[in-house]
């Protein structure tokens, strides 16, 4: 099992989302995350004083796959939040040792 | 509806004109024979409803003008702190409708209004003793001095809590409460009893010393609240790790929605000091309109034009400090001259917020002294050039004829009548809120401690937070 863990624009939620839907990954868990990384961040003005804003909004996903699926899930990703510009995000994958659902204690892929 | 088959003979119409006529020659008659008791009772009734239709005029301004505190100054500062000092911040605003309306009835108004010396009332209508039905004419003729005090309550309750502005995030409430209650017995009756009480230094209407045009508020109001917020800034030192990206704003929406409601307030505030419902209410409500939506746009355009954008949080807060300068003016000028005075004060106001805050760095948080002292100040020096006697003939010589009321009206004079009153405010202002605030701090004490500013005011002098998630 992998995690896949991945930084994008909040404006490109919906369209990962389809595109994970439109392959058959129907689970996934969201969170609203600040961050930057090579990107600056920008300035904001109120009455008259500049604010330099350097974490900025961002939409993290988090989604535990078995391992065959890895690869079509980073592909939809890719493909509904590539802009090529900066500040569009990242992906990180990390090795998964056991997963249980609790409400019939299934494990492993099963509980996917 | 036509029942009758064909036309009554004409012997039948002959006897009902006869009727008719003894009819309306009967009624002539008796309308000529009225006597002096009918007559003084029908003047009675056109003077009580009258009186009937200022009074409810003057009822909704009151309403209006405490909306203006709470929700309208509560969600306009509250949105412009950080989120843990939400509550806190609306709380400075909501204390004062509880704590200055008990200190009106008990001593405030006696303090204000009651027919003292020319800088202080007496204490006649202590505990609102001869405070009823019954109206006051030295103040207003046509209402109940009841509605006169609970009117002006509604201003004795805004003006201190617009210094909480100055002194947001960092004060505590025990030390907020003592100082504020202090700061309207010392400061804001006797300028109150000045400007606008029997008897007082700057009274225009009932003859006092040095004449100063204030209708509304410009000295008693934003001047005195204003400066003493400049005070508190200094005296106070600014936040801990001011400034820094946290200390925007945390919602400009609740800003947005307070400032729309203190531009609809402020017709109670502005037209309500005509303390009638005649045309002067009108005229001050057209003025107040004219100016505030002048400033909105001056400020809004001297900000993009300067920083690239024409903000939210620009536009209302000229809108505001329209409305603070047309104050004094509301009853004295026209449209037109309320529209050059809006101008003026968006583009001086942002000025001062922008520029000179920045440049002598003191920690006005929220602008009360740039937006209130600044816009107060320069309302009330516009009010002595733009003052016309043909908005409102104030002015009378010894033989009763109307004479100019400001510099374009050809009283140069009024200028330094209305400098007199600045002055007196800024002074009575700066120095009084130097001592409360000495006072204050070495028996309660102001400051919270670092370590409670970091928390926040919501969570260590409330036990609560504004926002908690589920």
């Amino acid at each position: 099992m992998t995690k896949l863990e991945a930084v994008i624009q909040p404006g490109k939620l919906d369209a990962v989302k389809e595109a994970l839907l439109a392959i058959g990954i129907d689970g996934l868990t969201v969170l609203e995350a600040r961050g930057h990384g090579r990107q600056k961040g920008h300035t904001e003005f109120y009455r008259g004083r500049e604010y330099s804003v350097d974490l900025l909004p961002k939409t993290k996903l988090e989604i535990v796959l078995r391992d065959e699926a890895v690869d079509g899930a980073v592909k939809a990703i890719l493909g509904a939040s590539q802009t090529g510009k900066i500040g569009d995000g990242k992906i990180f994958l990390s090795r998964i040792d056991e997963a249980i659902r609790i409400r019939n204690e299934e494990r492993g892929n099963e509980a996917l | 509806m036509n029942i009758l088959p064909g036309n009554p003979p004409l012997y039948r119409r002959a006897r009902w004109c006869c009727v008719l006529l003894l009819l309306f020659f009967g009624l002539a008659a008796s309308a000529q024979t009225v006597s002096p008791q009918q007559l003084a009772d029908l003047q009675k009734q056109v003077a009580e409803a009258r009186g009937n239709a200022d009074n409810a005029w003057m009822l909704v301004s009151s309403a209006l003008v405490l909306m203006m505190t709470g929700p309208g100054l509560a969600l306009f500062y509250g949105g412009l702190v950080r989120k843990k000092n939400v509550l806190s911040t609306m709380m400075q605003s909501f204390a004062m409708m509880a704590v200055v309306t008990i200190l009106w009835g008990l001593v405030g108004f006696s303090l204000a209004f009651g027919p003292g010396n020319s800088f202080i009332g007496n204490f006649q209508h202590l505990f609102l003793h001869g405070v009823g039905a019954a109206p006051d004419p030295d103040y207003a003729a046509t209402i109940p001095l009841q509605t006169f005090m609970i009117y002006q309550l509604m201003f004795a309750i805004i003006t201190p809590a617009l210094i909480s502005g100055a002194f947001a995030e960092r004060m505590k409430f025990s030390g907020m409460l003592l100082f504020l209650v202090l700061w309207s017995l010392v400061i804001y009756t006797p300028m109150a009893h000045m400007v606008w009480g029997k008897g007082g230094l700057l009274n225009a209407s009932l003859g006092g010393r040095f004449p100063c045009l204030d209708f509304a508020g410009g000295t008693v109001v934003h001047i005195t609240s204003g400066v003493s917020a400049l005070v508190c800034a200094l005296y106070l030192g600014k936040r801990k790790d001011f400034p820094a990206e946290q200390f925007r704003p945390h919602s400009v929406v609740l800003s947005f929605v307070g400032a729309c409601m203190l531009w609809v307030g402020w017709f109670g505030f502005n037209a309500g000091s005509a303390l009638s419902a005649g045309s002067l209410a009108t005229s001050a409500f057209v003025a107040t309109h004219f100016a505030a939506a002048a400033a909105a746009l001056s400020w809004m355009a001297a900000e993009w034009m300067l920083k690239g954008y024409p903000s939210a949080l620009g536009g209302i807060s000229g809108a505001v400090a329209g409305l603070v300068a047309i104050t004094p003016a509301a009853g004295f000028v026209g449209p037109m001259s309320a529209l050059v005075i809006g101008l003026v004060a968006g583009v001086f106001c942002y000025v001062m917020v922008a520029k000179v805050k920045e440049r002598f760095g003191y920690d006005d948080s929220l602008d009360a002294f740039g937006v209130h002292g600044a816009g107060g100040t320069l309302g009330a020096i516009l009010t002595g050039v733009f003052a016309s006697h043909y908005v409102n003939p104030i002015f009378k010589d010894a033989q009763g004829n109307v004479t100019g009321s400001g510099l374009l009206d050809g009283n140069p004079h009024q200028l330094l009548n209305q400098a007199t009153g600045v002055v007196i405010a800024w002074v009575l202002a700066a120095v009084g809120t130097v001592a409360l605030l000495k006072i204050v701090d070495l028996t309660v004490g102001l400051r919270v401690t670092e370590e409670q500013e970091t928390k926040g005011l919501d969570l260590t002098q409330h036990g609560e937070e504004g926002y908690s998630l589920e």
